[in-house]
């Protein structure tokens, strides 16, 4: 765990950028890591973020199928959205734990 | 910091031979989780892999219920190689498997081709067994993109972050 400062706030992030404590997430936050990962947020990424953030609050495991019938994207959709990474990225720009789902 | 340099894996090309529900899945999961991934993902069925893409097959894949050691009953009771092989026991094993992989979200066959798919995956069938079993591109499922021979899918294979996975 290390102490990091994402767009003026300080956070506490795992070995890989994951924020530890989800409620110390805002949009400048969010907007910040996805920076780092090259996308520019739009509101479609919100929606899954907000989803993703719902479902993690909720502990509901988190896959990319559930993604793709929530309503939000289907599964192609959320590839565009979040290129390589359709659930790494948008956990980690959604400030919850990385995912340990395999599908 | 760490200083170690990474040299992250940058293609995957997965060859399934095997038709049983479990070779097709677990030849599924790994392709769909290269894709989820980053990682540029080829995926060639063959022999009686081709099950796992062949529209009439694929929905009703079974798992071995004889000559499998590792089969039990439910509370890890060993499973009689006679009774598997009473009939019906291996399709009611079978839709059991299917049912407890749905409740984990583990899509079945087709939808799980699509999700391989939709992030930029691809689906091949072997030219041979495809001619063996006497089958048509219209038998396969609409996501396969292609029937190919074995040396054009190692062309695919080409560059040095590469690995090939037989499954």
């Amino acid at each position: 765990m290390a102490e990091k400062t994402i767009a003026g706030v300080q956070v506490n992030v795992s070995d890989d950028g994951y924020l530890e404590d989800m409620s110390q997430w805002n949009e400048d936050i969010a907007k910040e890591i996805a920076q780092e990962v090259n996308i520019e947020l739009t509101d479609k990424h919100f929606e899954v973020l907000n989803y993703l953030r719902e479902k993690t609050a909720a502990s509901e495991a988190l896959t990319i199928r559930g993604v793709g019938k929530s309503g939000i994207t289907d599964i192609k959709g959320l590839y565009k959205l979040f290129p390589k990474g359709p659930l790494k990225f948008s956990s980690k720009i959604a400030g919850i734990p990385k995912p340990t789902s395999c599908i | 910091m760490d200083s170690k340099e990474k040299k992250p894996l940058e293609k995957v090309c997965m060859i399934c031979a095997k038709g049983a529900l479990e070779d097709v899945y677990a030849t599924l999961v790994m392709a769909n989780g290269a894709v989820m991934e980053g990682i540029e993902t080829k995926v060639f069925f063959t022999f009686f892999g081709l099950d796992g893409i062949t529209k009439d097959q694929m929905l009703r894949l079974h798992t071995a219920t004889t000559g499998n050691p590792a089969m039990r009953m439910p509370g890890g009771i060993p499973f009689p190689t006679m009774l598997g092989g009473l009939p019906g026991v291996e399709a009611g094993v079978s839709r059991m498997m299917r049912k407890q992989m749905e409740e984990l979200d583990m899509p079945p066959v087709d939808e799980f081709l699509e999700m391989i798919t939709a992030g930029g995956g691809e689906i091949f069938a072997c030219k041979l067994a495809v001619d063996m079993f006497k089958l048509t591109k219209e038998d396969l499922h609409e996501e396969v993109s292609d029937i190919i021979t074995i040396g054009e899918f190692y062309e695919m294979c080409d560059g040095d972050r590469t690995q090939i996975i037989f499954t």
